[in-house]
């Protein structure tokens, strides 16, 4: 298809270079530099979608950002997004996309009946309807709700783009290169400040791109680029297009989108699809522009209704007629500027201006160049379905209430004007309280809160002139004070035509008998009539009605709707607009990729993967790791077909006939030095630690403050003011931070210090009764005998030339060992072990073995001390000591803590000796009671006894002490299993403890 | 996110912090008796102010001292900030 709406000679496209792109199936041809829009505009297509809840034919309303529904679902790479504006998205060779919203297609929509029935879908219509009956929500309601809901389809592949975040500091962060970003990027710039100048769109230049005016003897244009030119040689200026600051956070945080490559066909090898930027400023500048605001008229939602200036700058920086026989409707001098730009290239425009007898250079201009305009005049209704085909327009009262006769004229377009809203969003987002410009109905920033400006028409500035003045002179004072530089830079002449006053009208009132739809909100089809019965219905904060009747909600943000429905609201009830007030703007200002939020933290880099020094040779063992906390662990050593179960078996047996390896380093270690670091283990553990001798061990539990376990583990005296602690891998960061909070702020006479030494320790736990013999192998010339190094004892010796600390404790109950070296020798130290214990049938154990070793022996880990249990629920009341005070003691008289009944650990066993219990079930006194069968405790862990062979689980059961041998039912409504058990001890293996003292 | 002054470090984004609680809370003395309610406080009640509250962050990501702050609930403005073992005036 031709482009027969392109015009010759006009835009800052390159036409040398043709793009073929694909709107719904069809192809066309476009030129780099076009947007979608722009380019299907050239094309002569309008229709671009269908309303979200009538249906109804949608085409282009703005150029840029503030395009309300125009939204495409976009095909790139083999790759699918939603929520693409077609207004923004750059024109690629191969582009393809698709309208949403609609079925079969856009040009023929069965959801279109909507729009016939829109009696029934009234605002209030969902909360309204689907409220009753209750059993039709999820059969019914909910399905339909579903596939009427959302523009666009979310790909369900997983994402292959690259995204980066990037973290950056700078003096001055401008938002938005138009005049006032400009102007103060440049003066700050000259000052040596560090700035940032950031673009959403990919021409700098703003308004100056289709406005007409001379800056110091030039084209707003090229004075433009002359400024960027400039700025971009300069080392302290980083200047980005394409790049949006969508969010104002704390402390002058704002959060910056960049599109790296969305306008290409496809991603460059090691680029990013987008970068976020994460910018810290001193000072930010906000010079975001000022978006038009249309006029409410019948019908005012056809395709071929736009905005004034989205037509201007469709003609003139794409060489693109919105139309040939165009209608300008305003209440401002600016639909004459469009005016003028379509007569000047040979397209007859009439313009209807709601005022009576304006004045200005820039009327008067249009009046000496023939242009045909209606004063006190105004659009009652567009007439066409699918397209404009003519408009109904009348002659209005002076007061705005009366329309004269209505005629009917051709035209193919209507370009609306209601004057502009300054882009306040950022402002907002920052904390400032905006406040009301009467001369120009819309809300400006207010006071600032944190660091931050607005300038320029952000501001409600509409001259030229000022604004540069203003902005450099913003910039100046800003960098000065950052900088110390005080660098004069010359403001240069202005040359722009003065502007008469907008007119205060912006709701064209319906004829007798007709029943138009007058749209405010044309992303979420919210009406006139919408907010009328919301307001009938005892709406009254904007907040409610906003979220009553959807107006200003989802990706648009109220961008063109937002002061048009507060008018609206302040009419109805006749309150002024400020005491109305505005509903929240939120961050993003526009839809943010989730892929850029999550940014590289994706798949395995969601965080951080720790490895024991041994991972290499875990690996090579044929080790299947488990992920624990952030660690890998070895979850059991695979040998042939062996799955979990069979292997972790083999494992636990042959700790308990022979002797095992267990890579332990993942286990926190705490180094704890100075003459009161006893003196800190006794108040941190719940037993006494003040006697514990040189070479000695001990096993302690540490309470939170509130009574729970935080954590158990062994602490070692080292030498007479050292002790070495050993934390749970999954509480080792906390049980840091909570011996610092103690040591800076409760306790700071205490004179000790602590410091992580997790990754300088390499540890091995060797278990089983012939890990003595290892021991004595693995060093000779130590007395490793019960004397010589007796439970809970410690020594430090040479291993092959390694310096190694042994110590003496045991999780899995067996005799047991546990060897650290430093970090870097750890894998020597391994295969030593390894190679000494051949002879002995040494084998090594992961996780899974570990478990159902401590299982047995009913010692408690993680499941069972889980931020629920105190001491006694654990079978720890012998560690806590009742003559000294410690972190937590007081919780211990808590009423629930020392009821009769209170929860303890007990162990179970299946009455068959066969069923496997899984974890997390309950446990039942009755199988058949009625829900909810009351639940006496819940099983925390579950292994296959390797000892008797058969299973074995621990529970926390109410009452546990006295339940011994009672019978109970185990219910697993997830297995759907119920599984008869019987309570017995939790020491279900060596109850006694001898093997550990062996 | 906040831009907290380390009185050790300077100023450091909030993502190298964790959030300590009530600053103000004093932990009873160790071997004295604290009646019911007393504890009660003390571990479990909390004002929630809206305003200046002292709090207690710990600079976690970094020289890994427990910092008091000086930060306002609804503004998130933070005005002052203190060593442990400073004075708060």
């Amino acid at each position: 298809m031709s482009q027969n709406f392109r015009i010759e000679n006009v835009g800052l496209i390159n036409k040398d270079k043709k793009l073929c792109f694909k709107f719904n199936g069809k192809k066309y041809f476009g030129y780099e530099g076009d947007t979608l829009a722009s380019a299907l505009l050239a094309n002569g297509v309008h229709l671009v979608g269908r309303s979200f809840k009538y249906h109804r034919p949608r085409g282009f309303f703005g150029a840029g950002v503030d395009e309300p529904y125009a939204i495409v679902q976009l095909y790139r790479n083999n790759e699918t997004e939603p929520n693409i504006k077609a207004t923004e998205q750059e024109l690629f060779e191969g582009l393809e996309a698709k309208s949403v919203n609609c079925w079969p297609s856009v040009n023929f929509d069965i959801g279109a009946i909507n729009n016939f029935l829109k009696i029934f879908l009234p605002a209030g219509f969902y909360y309204k309807t689907f409220m009753w009956p209750k059993s039709f929500w999820y059969r019914i309601y909910e399905p339909f709700i579903r596939k009427a809901a959302g523009l666009g389809v979310a790909s369900i592949k997983h994402d292959k783009e690259r995204y980066e975040h990037k973290y950056e500091h700078c003096d001055l962060l401008i938002a938005g290169s138009g005049p006032s970003g400009l102007s103060s990027a440049y003066a700050a710039a000259k000052n040596g400040a560090k700035v940032i100048l950031a673009e959403d769109k990919p021409r700098f230049g703003g308004s100056l791109l289709t406005s007409d005016v001379n800056i110091g003897n030039q084209s707003g244009k090229e004075w433009a680029e002359g400024i960027i030119a400039e700025l971009k040689t300069m080392p302290n200026v980083v200047v980005k297009n394409r790049s949006q600051i969508f969010g104002y956070y704390d402390h002058n945080m704002l959060v910056m989108s960049e599109k790296v490559s969305d306008h290409l066909p496809a991603t460059k090898k090691y680029h990013p699809n987008k970068r976020l930027w994460y910018i810290r400023a001193k000072e930010v500048l906000i010079s975001s522009g000022s978006i038009e605001r249309p006029i409410v008229f019948g019908n005012n939602d056809t395709p071929g209704v736009m905005l004034s200036s989205a037509a201007k700058e469709y003609l003139k920086v794409y060489g693109v007629l919105v139309g040939r026989n165009p209608l300008i409707f305003t209440n401002n001098d600016s639909g004459y500027e469009t005016a003028i730009e379509f007569k000047k290239h040979g397209v007859d425009p009439i313009v209807l201006d709601s005022r009576k007898n304006p004045e200005s250079e820039i009327i008067n201009e249009a009046k000496n160049i023939g242009i045909n305009i209606k004063n006190s005049y105004v659009v009652v209704a567009a007439q066409g379905y699918k397209k404009v085909k003519s408009a109904d327009i009348a002659s209005i009262s002076d007061d705005k209430k009366q329309l004269g006769k209505i005629e009917n004229i051709q035209c193919d377009c209507i370009c609306v004007s209601g004057f502009w809203t300054p882009t306040i969003h950022l402002a907002s987002q920052s904390g400032n309280k905006t406040k009301f410009k009467e001369e120009i109905d819309a809300f400006i920033p207010g006071q600032s809160k944190q660091n931050e400006r607005t300038l320029g028409a952000a501001n409600g500035v509409f001259s030229l002139e000022e604004t540069l003045k203003t902005s450099f002179a913003a910039g100046s004072e800003l960098s000065k004070k950052i900088t110390e530089n005080d660098n004069e830079v010359l403001i240069p002449n202005v040359v722009e035509k003065k502007s008469s006053k907008h007119d205060k009208f912006w709701c064209v009132p319906l004829p007798e008998g007709k029943n138009y739809k007058r749209f405010l909100d044309f992303q979420n089809d919210v009406s006139v009539s919408d907010v009328e019965i919301a307001l009938k219905e005892g709406y009254r904060s904007i907040e409610h009605v906003k979220r009553y009747t959807t107006l200003g909600m989802a990706t648009d943000q109220g961008k063109t709707s937002n002061l048009n429905g507060l008018q609206l609201v302040s009419e109805i009830e006749n309150k002024v607009v400020p005491a109305v007030g505005h509903t929240t703007f939120r961050p993003p200002y526009t839809p943010v990729s989730i892929g850029a939020i999550v940014g590289r933290e994706i798949g395995k880099h969601s965080k951080p993967t720790r490895k024991s020094p041994m991972h290499a040779w875990h690996e090579k063992n044929n080790a299947v790791f488990v992920d624990a906390g952030v660690w890998l662990r070895p979850r059991y050593y695979k040998r042939g077909n062996e799955n979990l179960f069979e292997g972790s078996k083999r494992e636990a047996k042959n700790v308990r006939t022979n002797v095992g390896v267990c890579d332990v380093t993942t286990l926190g270690k705490i180094d704890i030095k100075g003459p009161d670091a006893a003196e800190l283990l006794n108040r941190v553990y719940t037993n006494a630690w003040l006697k514990l001798p040189v070479g000695k061990a001990r096993y302690g539990v540490m309470l939170r403050e509130d009574g729970i376990v935080m954590d158990d583990g062994t602490t070692t005296r080292i030498s007479e003011n050292h002790y070495h602690m050993t934390t749970t891998t999954a509480q080792a960061a906390n049980v840091l931070s909570h011996l610092e909070y103690y040591l800076q702020l409760v306790w700071p006479e205490l004179n000790a210090n602590v410091v992580s030494t997790t990754e300088q320790w390499a540890g091995a736990a060797i278990a089983g009764p012939k890990s003595r013999d290892l021991l004595q192998k693995l060093f000779p010339n130590s007395n490793v005998s019960n004397e010589g190094l007796p439970f809970m004892g410690y020594m430090e010796d040479d291993l092959y030339g390694v310096k190694a600390r042994i110590f003496r404790i045991s999780f899995s109950g067996e005799l047991a060992y546990e060897i650290n070296v430093e970090s870097d020798n750890g894998n020597f130290m391994w295969e030593k072990i390894m190679e000494v214990g051949e002879e002995f049938k040494i084998q090594p154990y992961g996780t899974e073995a570990l478990s159902t070793l401590r299982i047995e022996m009913g010692h408690v880990a993680g499941s069972e001390l889980d931020g629920r249990t105190i001491p006694y629920d654990n079978a720890l009341e012998s560690l806590v000591s009742k003559k000294k005070d410690f972190i937590g003691k007081r919780s211990l008289q808590r009423t629930a803590f020392i009821a009769d009944d209170r929860q303890r650990i007990v162990g179970v066993v299946p009455l068959d000796k066969k069923t496997s219990i899984p974890e997390g079930s309950h446990l039942v006194k009755d199988a058949n009671a009625p829900l909810p069968n009351p639940k006496l405790g819940h099983i925390s862990a579950s292994c296959w006894s390797v000892e008797y062979d058969n299973p074995f689980s621990l529970a926390i059961l109410k009452d546990g002490k006295n339940m011994i041998g009672e019978k109970l039912f185990v219910m697993s409504p997830l297995k759907n299993k119920v599984i008869p058990v019987e309570i017995v001890s939790s020491h279900y293996v060596d109850p006694k403890g001898e093997r550990v003292r062996s | 996110m906040l831009y907290i002054k380390c009185p050790h470090c300077g100023m450091r984004p909030q993502i190298e912090f964790s959030y300590g609680g009530d600053a103000s809370v004093k932990r009873p003395e160790l071997n004295k008796d604290v009646s019911d309610q007393d504890w009660d406080d003390f571990v479990y009640n909390r004002k929630s102010l809206r305003g200046k509250h002292l709090e207690l962050w710990q600079h976690i990501s970094g020289c890994r001292q427990w910092i008091k702050v000086e930060r306002d609930t609804s503004t998130h403005e933070i005005s002052r900030t203190f060593k442990a073992d400073e004075e708060v005036a």
